[in-house]
């Protein structure tokens, strides 16, 4: 239960922070891969709008920068690169096949879910702020499914969504334990992503040119002395 | 005294009297997004006015459960609804007769009866439609004791006047994530139990498509006016569920006097088609699921649940 002194921006960010945690679910469920990259550029932007919420509550510029770092590089800048890198039939591409069926990989990441408020909820106890309380959590359960979905994804477009879900539940974290983090690191990890986006897709694309998919579940036919080509 | 039971028993004219109109008002607004014209909004009006004038034919295989069912499915929701708030925020006279559960065992009761009916008739669609009703509602299930224990733990209480106090006490529980989580959750559950689109399409004339249709098949005369007005109180009753205790008790009379009684119907029955609005959005957006994707339909409402749940009890979340 949350404290009724909340302030009005701080819960709207607890309403983003559900709708956080509902994104990093429905990345699990979807099975299109442009489902996937849609519901990344979601949650993104409810992760700008937390920034932009509890900037506008600490009155700190620091966190607008951020949230309009965020908007840039992770709701425009990725979708656009990987549109403009990869041909259109991958984002149609639909039954991704995974390595663990999606009902049972959304129980497990409710596990993840739960193990991340069992592990954080006694330490955001201690916290005074309503906003730790809730975005500690969230944040945490947005790493573990993101690397969840990483394990059990077997194509490459949405494994790259998986290390970017990650990272942008730790994000979400972040935002709300550091307000003053030096703005240089955070427009390095923006950069940063933006590069693992340019990476991963060229190299998608090139896999995609020479063996006509981009399945990473079936990459390790190709390994040097197994089976002869098919 | 007098005063409650009489709101008590407007609440049940209401539910009574803008079943069919809401049931239209549904239809209607689906064939305008879908650029057609559609039939009146009064047309299901109509219909029971029709059916009520009409013989009832019986089969000769049926015993008393088919003849019952109508009754009971009929009756029901309005004792579901003597239990909720539908007008008013106060506590009326029956209102501490039964919680939230027993509004759950009573539709499930409805459901039940109407399932034996269906099988009751030997017609081969009957106890196909009744099997599948079944499957969603052993799915639907576990979502709404989760959706229910969430509620009743964060409210401290079972009983629906009670939990609708809680949300407007302030905006840190209103958008805790643990009630926008339940609301998505319940929206789900409503969309399944009410036989909307994702899961089963209400206007499809295809009876091996059918689920919660096929049930009513053979009824005829009054017993199937009486299950379709059921039907549709069944859907309102969920409705006012939703809207009234667990979204936001917006609109509805504080104090118990007579006009502000009088002045909560429209406003409730405003906030009722503006859901109208969005159930016919999600109606036409999305595709009806396969049979075999219900239930990862109702798994993605149960994971939501319970997303719910965890972001409620554990020590993090609590003050």
């Amino acid at each position: 239960m949350t404290d009724p002194k909340v302030s009005i921006p701080e819960a709207l960010n607890a309403l983003s922070a559900g709708l956080v945690l509902l994104s990093a679910f429905a990345m699990v469920a979807t099975r299109q891969v442009r489902g996937v990259v849609r519901f990344f550029v979601i949650q993104s932007l409810l992760l700008a709008a937390s920034c932009f919420l509890l900037g506008y509550s600490r009155n700190s510029n620091h966190l607008w920068t951020l949230g309009a770092i965020t908007v840039a590089a992770k709701a425009v800048a990725i979708p656009w690169i990987l549109r403009r890198l990869l041909p259109g039939e991958f984002y149609e591409r639909r039954e991704i096949a995974q390595a663990i069926n999606i009902p049972a990989s959304l129980l497990l990441s409710l596990l993840l879910a739960i193990l991340s408020e069992f592990l954080v909820g006694p330490l955001a106890a201690a916290s005074i702020d309503s906003v730790i309380r809730i975005n500690l959590p969230i944040g945490l359960a947005g790493v573990l499914i993101g690397a969840y979905s990483l394990i059990a994804r077997r194509e490459a477009i949405p494994q790259l969504i998986g290390i970017l879900a990650m990272e942008n539940g730790a994000f979400f974290a972040g935002i709300a334990i550091a307000n003053e983090l030096p703005l240089i690191a955070e427009l390095g990890v923006a950069v940063g992503v933006m590069l693992i986006a340019v990476v991963t897709g060229l190299l998608s694309r090139n896999i995609g040119q020479t063996i006509g998919t981009t399945e990473t579940g079936t990459l390790s036919e190709l390994k040097e002395e197994a089976t002869p080509w098919r | 005294m007098i005063q409650t039971i009489s709101y008590n028993v407007m609440q049940v004219v209401f539910i009574l009297a803008f079943a069919p109109l809401y049931a239209g008002v549904l239809s209607r607004f689906k064939e305008i997004v879908q650029s057609r014209r559609g039939p009146s909004i009064l047309q299901p009006y109509r219909d029971i006015w029709k059916l009520f004038h009409k013989d009832q034919i019986l089969s000769e295989e049926t015993t008393w459960i088919y003849l019952l069912t109508p009754y009971l499915v009929f009756v029901i929701p309005i004792f579901v609804a003597i239990l909720i708030p539908v007008l008013t925020d106060f506590p009326l006279v029956f209102a501490f007769m039964g919680d939230m559960l027993a509004g759950g065992f009573f539709l499930g009761l409805a459901g039940f009866f109407a399932a034996l009916a269906a099988v009751d008739t030997g017609n081969p669609y009957g106890p196909m439609g009744a099997s599948r009703t079944r499957m969603v509602g052993f799915l639907a299930e576990p979502v709404f004791m989760i959706v229910f224990f969430t509620v009743s733990f964060v409210a401290q209480s079972t009983i629906p006047y009670i939990v609708q106090q809680k949300w407007i006490a302030s905006p840190g529980a209103f958008f805790a994530p643990a009630h926008i989580l339940l609301l998505i959750a319940f929206l789900m559950l409503i969309l399944a139990e009410g036989g909307k689109i994702p899961v089963d399409n209400p206007t499809g004339h295809f009876e091996l498509a059918m689920i919660d249709e096929s049930k009513g098949l053979e009824f005829s005369g009054r017993g199937a006016a009486l299950m379709k007005w059921g039907g549709q109180m069944k859907f309102l009753v969920l409705a006012c569920i939703f809207l009234n205790v667990l979204v936001a008790p917006w609109g509805l009379a504080h104090g118990p006097a007579l006009f502000g009684v009088i002045l909560a119907v429209p406003l409730i029955l405003l906030k009722i088609f503006l859901f109208a609005i969005v159930l016919v959005v999600i109606e036409s957006s999305l595709a009806k699921l396969r049979l075999f994707r219900i239930s990862e339909f109702l798994g993605a409402a149960f994971i939501t649940a319970v997303a719910a749940m965890v972001t409620s009890i554990f020590p993090g979340a609590q003050t």
